[in-house]
């Protein structure tokens, strides 16, 4: 199952080289020309040094004197350079353009080893609450807000943009636009100590008109309460919604709408719509969520949501039934 | 040619001498250098010992990081596997890139130099044996005492860059921090005990007439080696001292919610990190360039050129450590200018590579083993080097940056630029220091190993890194693309460590250590002095040099030298001595009397690390303890250097008589004493930019400065101290011929406790003024400025009632003296730099 999330989000061609918006583009561009670079030259040294060792006396002859080193080592790589290096500097410039302040905004807090997400009005303030997943509409300029609870992390979506770091301290902003729709994975690029490896997220680009009926309703959900989905009937559900609040997950966790309100883990108002479990690394699913709730030390060693394991088979059930249904 | 130190060219025409020594002075040479026997020899102090271990050493190093790798990548070889645990990962590729960066290769490069350098000038020993001494075993025990730390699961984890606040208190509470920081922290003060005895080696111990324009290119390289590590080195101390002031006393250097930054890290370790990579490749350079001039059996083309090329690499390197942190934010100016001077530094890399390839195209190839390691070497690393152009391309290092690829990067220019070069000096010069030499057969199976196996690692990770695969993470999800490459990354590291297994099979078989010959001998047909016939005082006598390659330009040579017809044949003093010359044009200035074997050094080594490991174990009275012996220790091996000459001058051959030591400026221990200067100097520096960092970053924390009056006051006593110094040396001068007496030890005493005054006015005044070190971040920069300061003033403290005890037991000469000049010479900085320190902060305050 792990495989199919995967394969969806990274896999082949490498998302380096399969750019989604115009943040990605154009060095994807720049990619493939510095290793068109990078495969030439290395062919003329190899060359320069068979022609030295075993080439005619006359080439040899040639290459045996400080003009060739002047050449080779001087005039040649410094024309390359020089190239490369406005092509560079313009290139910054270009995917480092003024934020207008016009851009839809979505904060992104790196925590150990997960990230919060809040989507902002053009005030500023938070009008929805997510967790491991950003949701952008297709052809809309964005720009992500990078803070970071603890340590330092990076956050990157190679599909969509170059990474920046989260930093102590600072707010970063990273510029992205999607241009299609689809998923995209994105992952912790900066060391942050533990199961670092297991920090992942997802970012899923869709229609505007689409995109904009869902976040509509989500603002409405988050802060309009009770949802239907918390005051259940169903017996199972009722039990499930019990265990959670018993078993201390709502000290950590927030479901809009029930007692429910801790902030330091992933807010899971809208479990349900997720797609992944455990940041970035499960598909979202009954039997993943049963089995995080109960193993999550196991699947994730060192990360901060105890294993449930005392809880039976049964209630883990109950609980990942009750969740997978907040929508 | 006009002279330098007023020495008559003409004389160098007196040698070789027309006769040969009598046999005599050849057996009394042997016995003045005679090694202790049986356990003593731990007490050697002699290069061709202590730069042998140092070499195995650093190769022990390699070989454990390189263990390291291979459970990684048994880990790595298919996804989600559970051969070890994350926090055991975590603790492998932390200890994998500590090891190999700070345990392998900078000390290798300066072990090589070490065991390579006296003979490649032609001295007899390097100029402070001692001291090489002390850097060896303190770098063995600490090293070893830091690798014991993963046996008892407490090895540092948060990545070999140690990035806060990862690494700070409250996220990384045990002692594994504090074991990286010490740890690392004593390794450097080894690193640079030894570039202060490379450099000043370099500079004042070459073989007579041979000026910097003859030098070995081996010899280029290292200087610049030297010069970098003491520019660069201090600002890994400073790391260390900071953060560790922030764990042990809550000083909040990096921590943002009271004005600190966690970014004023990354600048300071990679104002470090990124010399460290040339640190690492311009020796192993300076080995391939004297490698392809034998193997093409001609002089380096472009002599000039590679020299240029050495300095201009050090100077750009120290202009391009930001490229580290492309993604920390920066604005677009600075990564523009970081972009443009990373490329910049490609242009002397291209020099070098061009210079090795016209030589080889020139040249008349002999092929060997060697030969293969140099020109699979140039492969690779031209190869790595390509891949860090495309990294410094800003748009693409956002993508690239912190993936596999850079890891792929880093393993292609280190391997291609200083792993395989050594295996090729391992090959080249084992014949100077083995009865044998190693198979030239099976060297080929080592190289094809090797080379196969490096591509078959690290090419796919370039791909990898493309893929999405970031740095530093202990295992990836199935189906990402990544299992094949994984997989085939891992094979290739077996491949490569089944080389590595081979090499150590050819020694076994072939090495056959030998300290005073006879040896294989030059059988690469070398044309530099280190082919020379040599003993443990290296050459019988030190050959006149006329050109870059005397063996080749006079085939007699050897036989010259061996027969004593050169200079300061046998010992002209009946110890152990070398020829000191000048730095230029390396005329002969003075015979240097050479310390002979001492247990000192090695009990210095054991209980500075002792004191180092109480530290980290808060174990703080035995801290003190180490402290003291250490103290005594080496006090009482400086108590026999500097002493009262028995003979004033000796003849060194042809009827040149030099003097036998002397002080002042010509000294090599006032070229010592003034680089230890430079290196304390940097880290004030450094500590000035962190202050100034540190304002920047938040400037509301900082508070208003005590009154400008008390500035003034301390600023007068700090020129106070400076008149004390230089009135005590008048003294000394004007007391030519005489006893010294108490007045100038008296007068330099004065100075040191007015400067330890001026340093308690100047932290009374900051505690006054409401400046506390753990509330802010200023509090905590400024305190470290007094802390610093305060480390000085103690050591020219102990230096003074040294000097005292020298003066009461009448070792203190007049007019001049070298413990005294030292002395007064460090109190003399300690001032300049306590009023530095108090008039930075005093002069910027907040509002």
């Amino acid at each position: 199952m792990t495989e199919g999330l995967a394969g969806a989000l990274w896999g082949w061609p490498p998302p380096v080289l399969d750019p989604a918006g115009p943040y990605a583009d154009s060095v994807t561009v720049l990619a493939w020309a510095l290793f068109a670079m990078g495969v030439v030259v290395t062919g003329i040294v190899v060359a320069a040094l068979w022609v030295a060792l075993r080439g005619p006396e006359r080439w040899r002859r040639v290459l045996g004197g400080e003009k060739a080193v002047w050449i080779g080592g001087v005039a040649f790589p410094g024309v390359v350079l020089t190239v490369l290096l406005i092509w560079g500097l313009t290139l910054t410039a270009s995917l480092t353009k003024p934020i207008t302040g016009d851009e839809m905004r979505i904060r992104v807090t790196g925590e150990m080893w997960w990230f919060r997400v809040e989507y902002l009005d053009a005030a500023g303030n938070v009008v929805m609450r997510d967790a491991n997943e950003v949701r952008i509409p297709v052809g809309v300029p964005v720009v992500f807000e990078l803070r970071s609870a603890d340590v330092l992390h990076s956050f990157w979506i190679p599909h969509l943009s170059g990474k920046l770091d989260m930093v102590p301290g600072r707010t970063n902003l990273l510029r992205a636009e999607a241009t299609r729709t689809g998923q995209f994975g994105g992952v912790c690029a900066e060391y942050c100590g533990g199961p670092h490896a297991l920090m992942g997220f997802v970012a899923i680009a869709k229609e505007p008109e689409e995109w904009q009926r869902w976040f509509d309703a989500r603002v409405a959900a988050d802060s309009v309460q009770p949802l239907a989905a918390v005051s259940t009937t169903n017996p199972q559900l009722a039990q499930g919604r019990e265990l959670f609040m018993e078993n201390g997950c709502a000290a950590c966790h927030r479901v809009a709408g029930t007692q429910a309100n801790g902030l330091a883990g992933p807010d899971l108002t809208f479990m349900g719509d997720r797609a992944t479990v455990g940041a970035g690394i499960l598909p979202n699913h009954r039997g993943t969520l049963t089995g995080w709730i109960g193993d999550s030390q196991g699947i994730k060693p060192g990360n901060r949501m105890p294993s449930y394991d005392r809880l039976s088979a049964q209630q883990l059930d109950a609980i990942a039934a009750w969740l997978g249904q907040l929508k | 040619m006009t002279s330098e130190t007023g020495f008559d060219h003409k004389l160098y025409g007196l040698f070789p001498q027309p006769r040969k020594q009598p046999d005599e002075g050849l057996k009394e040479l042997e016995r003045v250098w005679e090694t202790p026997r049986g356990w003593k020899i731990i007490t050697a102090v002699n290069n061709n010992y202590i730069g042998f271990w140092y070499v195995v050493t650093s190769f022990l190093f390699f070989l454990l990081a390189g263990i390291l790798a291979l459970g990684m990548r048994v880990q790595l070889a298919a996804p989600m596997q559970d051969f070890m645990s994350p926090d055991t990962f975590n603790q492998f590729f932390t200890m994998h890139g500590t090891i190999m960066m700070f345990l392998f290769a900078v000390p290798a490069v300066e072990a090589i130099g070490v065991m390579l350098l006296p003979q490649m000038l032609s001295a007899r020993d390097l100029p402070f044996p001692r001291l090489s001494a002390y850097a060896f075993w303190a770098y063995l025990i600490g090293g070893l005492s830091f690798f014991a730390s993963l046996f008892i699961g407490a090895a540092p984890d948060g990545g070999w860059f140690m990035y806060p606040p990862l690494t700070s208190t409250a996220f990384s509470p045990g002692i594994a921090v504090d074991f990286w920081l010490l740890g690392i922290g004593f390794i450097e003060i080894s690193a640079i005990a030894g570039a202060i005895e490379i450099i000043v080696g370099v500079l004042r111990t070459r073989a007579p007439n041979m000026t910097l324009d003859r030098m070995p290119m081996f010899a280029w390289a290292m200087l610049v080696f030297g010069v970098m590590i003491i520019i660069a080195f201090p600002a890994v101390i400073l790391c260390t001292l900071l953060l560790e002031a922030e764990r042990m006393f809550n000083w909040p250097l990096f921590d943002p919610t009271r004005g600190g930054d966690p970014l004023l890290w990354q600048h300071l370790f990679w104002f470090f990190g990124h010399p460290e990579v040339y640190i690492i490749f311009l020796p192993a350079a300076g080995l391939m360039s004297m490698m392809v001039a034998t193997i093409a059996r001609t002089e380096l083309v472009g002599y000039r050129l590679n020299v240029l090329a050495l300095v201009a690499t050090g100077f750009i390197s120290f202009g391009v450590w930001a490229h580290h942190m492309f993604t920390v934010g920066m604005p677009r100016v600075s990564t523009g200018y970081f972009s443009a001077a990373s490329m910049a530094v490609s242009l002397p890399a291209g020099i070098q590579v061009f210079c090795w390839i016209a030589t080889l195209a020139s040249g008349k190839i002999r092929w060997s083993t060697p030969a293969l390691f140099v020109v699979g070497s140039i492969v690779i690393f031209v190869m790595g080097g390509l891949t860090g152009v495309m990294l410094g391309m800003v748009p693409f290092d956002w993508q690239a940056h912190d993936t596999y690829f850079v890891v792929a990067h880093l393993h292609y220019v280190l391997i291609g630029g200083m792993v395989l070069p050594m295996f090729a000096a391992f090959y080249y010069w084992t014949p100077m220091v083995s009865r044998t030499p190693l198979s030239e057969r099976i060297g080929r199976w080592v190289f094809w190993l090797m080379f196969s196996g490096l591509h078959i690692t690290f090419l796919p990770m370039h791909l990898s890194g493309l893929m999405g695969m970031p740095r530093r993470v202990y295992t990836y999800l199935p189906g990402r693309g990544l299992d094949l490459l994984n997989l085939v990354s891992t094979i290739g590291a077996f491949i490569f460590a089944l080389g590595v297994l081979v090499f150590l099979y050819d020694c076994a078989r072939n090495f056959r250590f030998t300290a005073k010959g006879p040896d294989a001998g030059n059988i690469f047909g070398g044309g530099t002095l280190e082919w020379l016939p040599a003993g443990l005082y290296s050459t019988r006598s030190i050959p006149v040099v006329h050109s870059r390659e005397p063996l080749w330009d006079n085939p007699e040579l050897s036989r010259e030298v061996e027969e004593g017809r050169h200079m300061l044949p046998d010992t002209a003093t009946g110890t152990r001595e070398t020829l000191i010359t000048s730095p230029v044009k390396a005329e002969p200035q003075y015979i240097q009397l050479m310390p002979g074997p001492s247990i000192w050094p090695l009990v210095a080594a054991i209980f500075t690390a002792s004191f180092f490991m109480s530290l980290t174990v808060q174990a703080y009275p035995f801290a003190a303890f180490s402290a003291v012996v250490t103290l005594a220790a080496i006090l009482r091996w400086l108590w026999d250097t500097d002493a009262p000459l028995a003979v004033e001058q000796a003849e060194v051959g042809g009827g040149i008589v030099l003097p036998v030591t002397v002080t002042g400026a010509s000294s090599h221990s006032w070229w010592a004493l003034n680089i230890l200067m430079i290196v304390i100097g940097m880290i004030g520096a450094l500590a000035v930019f962190a202050f100034f960092f540190l304002y920047g970053s938040s400037p509301e924390v900082w508070i208003a400065a005590p009154a400008l009056g008390q500035t003034a006051m301390i600023a007068g006593m700090y020129l106070g101290v400076l008149a004390l110094l230089w009135a005590g040396r008048r003294v000394l001068r004007a007391r030519a011929g005489r006893v010294a007496g108490d007045l100038p030890w008296v007068l330099v005493m004065a100075g040191a406790l007015l400067a330890t005054w001026a340093l308690y006015c100047d932290i009374t005044g900051w505690l006054d003024a409401g400046l506390d070190p753990t509330a802010t971040s200023m509090g905590a920069i400024v305190f470290m400025f007094m802390a610093l300061q305060g480390q000085v003033v103690i050591v020219s403290l102990i230096m003074v009632v040294y000097l005292a005890f020298r003066e009461a037991r009448g070792l203190v000469t007049t007019p001049h003296n070298v413990t005294m000049d030292i002395v007064a010479r460090f109190t003399g900085f300690v001032a300049v730099q306590g009023l530095v320190f108090t008039i930075v902060p005093r002069l910027f305050p907040g509002a």
